[in-house]
Parts: C-alpha cells; sequence; structure tokens
C-alpha cells in the first residue's frame, strides 16, 4: 500500500515537474508570429494536423528522442478529434519532447560486466578493440530499450484571428521543435517576435521608418574613456 | 524583412536598449507608463537584474538578485557601458499584481506567477480558468508591446539621439544615481 501510495505521489512530482503549462502557477512564454493562413475549415485543417503529427510512445523502442503534438490536458492520451483544443477563440494544445537519458556511467558498468563474461567464457585475458565496440553498441541498444523516456511538455497558445502563438517555454532546443513541428503540420511558418521582427511587424511602422529600423546600430551610452 | 537568424544577431543590442530606457523611465519619468496604462499603479525594478557589457568581443555579464536587491553594483555596471539584459518587473494594478522577467533579446517571459488552478476542477470550471489566465497574460503582453512600441518610435525618432541619450548618459553619470 506505501508502495503504491509513493509511487502515485513520485508519478504526481514528476508530472507537474516536467510540464511547463498554462496550468503551472509560474511560466515562461516565447511568442511567435503566424506568417500565413490555414485552409478552410480552420478547426478542422488544425485537428488534421495536430493528429498526423501526434506523439508516439518510444519505451520498449530503440529511439533515443522523439517530439509531436498532444493533447494539454491529457498530454499521455492525446486526442485531437473531441476539439478539446479549442477554449473561446484559442487552439490550446501542447509539444511533447521524449528523451531517454543512459547515462555513460550506466553504459560502462553493463559493457565491464559483459566483458568480464565474454572473457571468462572463452578464456582469454583480453577482448579484440573491435569486440568491445561491438559490446558497447549492443549494451547502447538493449539499455535504450529498457530505459523508459524522459518527456518535457510544453504548451501552445495559438490565437488564430491574431495570427499569434505563445509558447510556454524559452529552451532553445524546444523552440526549434516546435518551429519546425508547427511548419511541418500545418505548413505555415512561425516568426520569433523578437525585438527587430517585434518592431517591424507589429509597431505600426511606416516603409520610412521600416528603414530607419533596419539601419540602426548600437547606442554608446557611456563614451569610450569614461 | 531581413531574415530572422541574421536580425537576431544583428539587432539584438535593440533589446537590451529597450530595457535599460525602461529602468530609466521607471527611475525617472513613470507617468509615461500611467499613460500607456491608466490602469497601472506602479511598476519597479524587482528582485533580478542580469546586465552585460560587451567589449572588443569580451562578453561581461553582472547578476543581482536578493528579495531587496542594492543596485549599487548595477548602477556601476550602467556607468562602464554596461546595458540591461534581462530585467525582473513588479507591476500593480487596481486588480492584480504581477511579476515577470523579461529577457531584452528576444523579448521572452519568465516566472510569470499565475493563480492556482486546482486539479479537479469540472471541465468548464476548467476552461473558465484558462480563459481567465489567457486573459490575464494577454494583458502583460498587451502592456510589454505597448511599452516596446513606444520605445522603438522614440528609438527610429530624432529624439533618441538629441534628447534621449543625453539624458540617459546624464542619469548614469549623475552623483545621485
Amino acid at each position: 500500500m506505501y508502495t503504491v501510495n509513493f509511487l502515485y505521489i513520485q508519478y504526481i512530482v514528476f508530472i507537474t515537474d516536467s510540464t511547463m503549462g498554462i496550468l503551472s502557477s509560474s511560466i515562461s512564454l516565447t511568442r511567435y508570429r503566424v506568417a500565413g493562413i490555414l485552409k478552410p475549415p480552420v478547426i478542422e485543417t488544425v485537428a488534421t494536423g495536430l493528429g498526423k503529427h501526434t506523439i508516439s510512445e518510444i519505451d520498449n523502442d530503440t529511439t533515443e528522442k522523439i517530439f509531436g503534438w498532444t493533447s494539454f490536458d491529457r498530454p499521455f492520451r492525446p486526442n485531437f478529434k473531441d476539439r478539446s483544443f479549442v477554449i473561446g477563440s484559442h487552439f490550446v494544445f501542447s509539444l511533447r519532447l521524449d528523451k531517454k537519458t543512459i547515462s555513460s556511467g550506466m553504459v560502462n558498468k553493463h559493457c565491464a560486466m559483459e566483458i568480464d563474461r565474454r572473457t571468462a567464457e572463452k578464456g582469454l585475458p583480453f577482448l579484440s578493440r573491435d569486440e568491445k565496440r561491438r559490446i558497447r553498441e549492443h549494451v547502447t541498444v538493449l539499455l535504450s530499450r529498457r530505459v523508459p523516456a524522459t518527456p518535457m511538455i510544453c504548451d501552445v497558445i495559438w490565437e488564430y484571428k491574431a495570427a499569434t502563438v505563445w509558447f510556454l517555454s524559452r529552451l532553445k532546443s524546444a523552440c526549434e521543435s516546435l518551429e519546425t513541428l508547427f511548419l511541418r503540420s500545418f505548413n505555415i511558418g512561425l516568426i520569433p517576435m523578437i525585438p527587430y521582427s517585434s518592431a517591424y511587424l507589429t509597431a505600426g511602422l511606416s516603409d520610412d521608418e521600416k528603414d530607419r529600423l533596419t539601419q540602426l546600430s548600437p547606442t554608446p551610452f557611456v563614451a569610450e574613456n569614461d | 524583412m531581413i531574415d530572422v537568424a541574421i536580425a537576431y544577431r544583428r539587432y539584438r543590442f535593440i533589446g537590451l536598449e529597450f530595457l535599460t530606457w525602461l529602468w530609466f523611465i521607471l527611475e525617472t519619468d513613470p507617468n509615461i507608463l500611467r499613460n500607456l496604462d491608466s490602469e497601472l499603479i506602479s511598476c519597479r525594478v524587482g528582485k533580478r537584474l542580469v546586465l552585460e557589457n560587451r567589449r572588443d568581443d569580451q562578453l561581461e555579464t553582472v547578476t543581482i538578485k536578493g528579495d531587496a536587491p542594492g543596485l549599487e553594483e548595477a548602477r556601476t555596471a550602467l556607468k562602464k557601458g554596461a546595458l540591461i539584459a534581462e530585467i525582473d518587473l513588479s507591476i500593480k494594478t487596481a486588480q492584480q499584481m504581477w511579476e515577470y522577467s523579461l529577457k531584452g533579446e528576444n523579448l521572452s517571459l519568465s516566472g510569470f506567477r499565475l493563480p492556482t488552478i486546482r486539479a479537479d476542477d469540472s471541465v468548464q470550471r476548467m476552461d473558465d480558468a484558462i480563459h481567465e489566465r489567457l486573459l490575464l497574460l494577454e494583458k502583460a503582453i498587451n502592456s510589454i508591446n505597448g511599452l516596446f512600441h513606444r520605445f522603438i518610435k522614440i528609438r527610429i525618432s530624432r529624439k533618441w539621439n538629441e534628447q534621449v541619450v543625453p539624458d540617459v548618459q546624464k542619469w548614469i553619470t549623475s552623483q545621485e544615481f
């Protein structure tokens, strides 16, 4: 009984820690502008894109990492057919990135055990370099199958009419995965709202002002010899 | 428009100048903020400030943090030519109090605190709570956009070199600061 409760508590802590979402008490956020429009009917097009690139499980598989879409409220049982990703005027779903982490220490330990076993079996003092390499590859594949993937879940909030996407993470690798998967799923790109693009696209600048923006250079607030 | 990857490196300084200007107006003319948002009661620097100084391809970073951080080190770094790379802001309006960290290079937010949602809430209540959170986020983001748009209009105008830069220089080198 204690074991079950303990595992349950561990599971809750694990889910909470690995979720960067709209339900968290503290969030991080990267902003994007959507560069294009979808084929109507929009909700169906979004559901199709999400469904086509829903994350697959890689536990019991040799794949080391994978990313794909999942439902924000059921990250381990994704379903986009029920339109639960539509909340008011927003589309809310998640990017899930699963990665298996196999420490070099764990690989070394299993390699050493296998080398000991084979040298004893063959009655040799040592194994060839090639055989040790093959053992290492074999051990890595075996461990990849046995080690479960650690999920990271980052929510995506897309306001279609305003052409904005808020991605609830600031991690560079997660942002890159989002940009790749968004383009692949919906055939439209995301423009990160860095200062330049934010000024160029959303500040209501005239053509002349945009030219001046492009010609800007850093301001020396303090003289070099100060 | 220039490719974003190129623009990210070439115009990275815009975001750092924006945060430096923001601290300048918070200290010298906070009414500008109230003109942008009539509900604003106060806006001040929060618990953490990161400054960055690039000279001859050498990067120096100064991080100041604490519950009530003294900003003397930040001021010294500014006097040496550093700019604000990341700033914690504490914003109070009639209805809400927000705290978040704003990063200059990509205008991303972190540590944005939102009201807690109970996990056992019904679907409808959950949807309502999410909707409420989205509205809060939208409000905060609109206020950052408003500030940034105000800054960029000044930054590309003559006023920047003729009035703002001398004022900022005076502020940085002044005895009171």
